[in-house]
């Protein structure tokens, strides 16, 4: 234990993903000894993404404005609708460049054990947007783990019943068990070329 | 196959040990606590990743420290792997082979296979059938390692759909309706995981329950005859001669529809009750002596010869395979009357390697002198 704020910034950091209490240590120690410059470009940028990063409203993905640059942006495909479950999952799948549709960004996955139904995702969105926009396909592209596929699972059954819709998965050979983001861009980019209908 | 060499990093009451192994037997000798199981275990925990006398990997690590290593170099077939394993409780374990990361420290399993015979073993008779379950499981691994994955896949689908019964059967009896929108994709997938490991495990006891079977003749040749069941939680709707020797092998498809036809049934109960009352969680294998149940039957002498006698039939089964497993015998002679222990010691004279541990080494019979090690504070030492 340390005394007062150091030990207070080494709690804050610790409650972090992926920050165990010695990384937190590390971070604390390191950020301590760096330039006064470099903390408030730190402090600015933290406080900027509260305050100034939204949702898009038609996706769901992190924005600077209301809607997003992807659902802006009119040489995206419009009928071809890739299902993600968080806003970094919209990163690995740009990374592949396979993809010139758009996005809906569920933000999370069936997850009884946290406590996440269908009505903590944004499910209903998309169903809204199906019926509304002229969409044709609709990629399943959520996490190759127990949540992931149970959240696709029932995806099907709630879209099987719009007429004229093909909806797709993404093609195995992912990494069972993991998350999107750590297949490599070839490995994701091949499972998304190579999607079936379901 | 035989272990050339382990090494372990605070592992247990272990700070640091390295030790080179021949083929054939070594004994370890020491007083008690000095460590001697210890070192069996984390040999052990290798082939399985799993210790044999606790459940969570917190006791591993050394009193006061963070994380715990063990490597071992497996020969196998004249061909030498080399697995590392970073044992730190709560977090996934790192692994390496021949020095390379692996995705998964389950991508280890298969490597190295041993068949292990404790004290603890006991529990297989007269404990819970958890104990009959997580043999069954460990054994089916050993065989195909890709049942790991299938296993774990099972049981976190398995604690996704009881918290979801939970909760509705909680909302319920506080007089709600209790969200089940989702429970028949969870169902689904119960089925389709539990239908995996279901036909895995019914193979397997048709496999072993000949060689359990005649193991018990072996060891106890006036006692009535041993037999192995599989208790399916499926009851009536298990196909005919499933888990049977000589009966069909079991087909995945039939397994999965019966699955979903019994969830089905018991819907209205599991929301009740808030638990998941089907699948292979709700298993259990049979032992049964003459027309009785071996658990509340036999005497301490039978239940010992019978979790002898599972053990010797999955060393069989392993052996039948192909790769001989490494035989590990903690602290059993001690446990067992003159006739078990020769014809353990029989068994063990011919295994490729075999490890045993004891207090003293008058327990140990003559047939399985070989290499010494001398265990004792911290220190072990080949004496012989
Ligand atoms: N995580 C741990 N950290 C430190 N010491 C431990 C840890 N776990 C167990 N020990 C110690 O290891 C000792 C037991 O070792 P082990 O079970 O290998 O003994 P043994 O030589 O097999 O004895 P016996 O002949 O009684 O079976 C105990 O003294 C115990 O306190
Ligand atoms: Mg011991
Ligand atoms: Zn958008």
């Amino acid at each position: 234990m340390y005394e007062g704020p150091v030990q207070d910034l080494i709690d804050e950091l610790g409650r972090l993903p992926g920050v165990g209490p010695k990384s937190a240590q590390r971070i604390a120690f390191h950020l301590l000894a760096a330039e006064p410059a470099d903390i408030s470009r730190l402090q600015e940028v933290l406080q900027k993404v509260k305050e100034g990063v939204v949702f898009c409203q038609v996706c769901g993905n992190v924005s600077e404005e209301q809607t997003c640059r992807i659902c802006r942006d009119a040489r995206r495909d419009p009928t071809v609708v890739c299902v993600v479950e968080e806003p970094k999952d919209v990163v690995a799948v740009e990374k592949t460049r396979e993809f010139k549709g758009r996005y809906h960004v569920l933000g999370g996955a069936l997850d009884p054990l946290s406590g996440i139904g269908p009505d903590q995702l944004r499910i209903r969105e998309l169903l809204g947007r199906i019926g509304s926009d002229d969409i044709k396909e609709i990629i399943l592209a959520t996490d190759p783990n127990t949540e992931g596929e149970a959240t696709a699972t029932y995806l099907v059954r709630m879209l099987r019943d719009f007429p004229g819709l093909t909806v797709t998965r993404l093609a195995s050979g992912l990494p069972m068990g993991g998350d999107l983001e750590f297949a490599d861009e070839l490995t994701l980019g091949r499972a998304l070329s190579g999607r079936r209908t379901v | 196959m035989y272990v050339r060499h382990l090494q372990v990093v605070d592992f247990r009451s272990w700070e640091h040990a390295d030790l080179s192994f021949d083929p054939g037997v070594s004994v370890f000798v020491g007083r008690n606590g000095q460590g001697k199981t210890n070192l069996v275990e984390a040999i052990g925990y290798v082939a399985t990743l799993g210790s044999h006398r606790v459940a969570t990997d917190a006791p591993l690590v050394r009193m006061g420290c963070a994380r715990s290593v063990v490597r071992t170099a497996v020969v196998n077939a004249g061909r030498e792997l080399l697995v590392e394993l970073e044992i730190t409780p709560g977090k996934a374990n790192r692994a390496r082979v021949n020095r390379g990361p692996v995705p998964r420290s389950r991508d280890v399993l298969g490597i190295l296979r041993t068949v292990l015979f404790a004290p603890e073993d006991l529990a297989l008779v007269r404990g819970d059938p958890g104990e009959r379950r997580r043999f069954l499981d460990d054994l089916l691994v050993a065989r195909a390692p890709r049942y790991a994955g299938v296993r774990s896949d099972y049981e976190r689908v398995l604690r996704q759909r009881g918290a979801l019964l939970k909760t509705a059967g909680s909302a319920r009896r506080a007089g709600g309706s209790g969200d089940i929108r989702t429970l028949e994709v969870w169902d689904g997938h119960l089925a389709a995981h539990g239908a995996q490991l279901l036909a895995g495990r019914l193979d397997l006891v048709a496999d072993l329950g000949p060689l359990v079977s005649a193991a018990y003749a072996g060891v106890a040749p006036e006692s009535r005859p041993a037999e192995i069941r599989y208790r399916c939680s499926l009851g009536e709707s298990l196909p005919e001669g499933y888990g049977v020797p000589g009966g069909p092998r079991a087909d995945i498809a039939s397994l999965e529809a019966a699955l979903l036809t019994e969830l089905a049934r018991v819907r209205p109960q599991e929301i009740e009750r808030g638990v998941s009352l089907v699948g292979p969680h709700r298993d259990d294998l049979e032992l049964v002596l003459g027309a009785a149940p071996a658990k509340g039957y036999a005497s301490h002498g039978e239940s010992w010869s019978f979790a002898l006698a599972l053990r010797l039939g999955a060393y069989e089964l392993l052996r039948d395979d192909g790769a001989e497993p490494v035989l590990v015998l903690d602290d059993v002679f001690a446990e067992l009357d003159r006739r078990r222990r020769q014809q353990l010691a029989k068994v063990a004279a011919a295994a490729e390697q075999v490890l045993v541990t004891a207090a003293v080494a008058e327990d140990v019979p003559e047939e399985l002198a070989g290499a010494r090690y001398e265990v004792h504070e911290g220190e072990v030492n080949r004496v012989g």
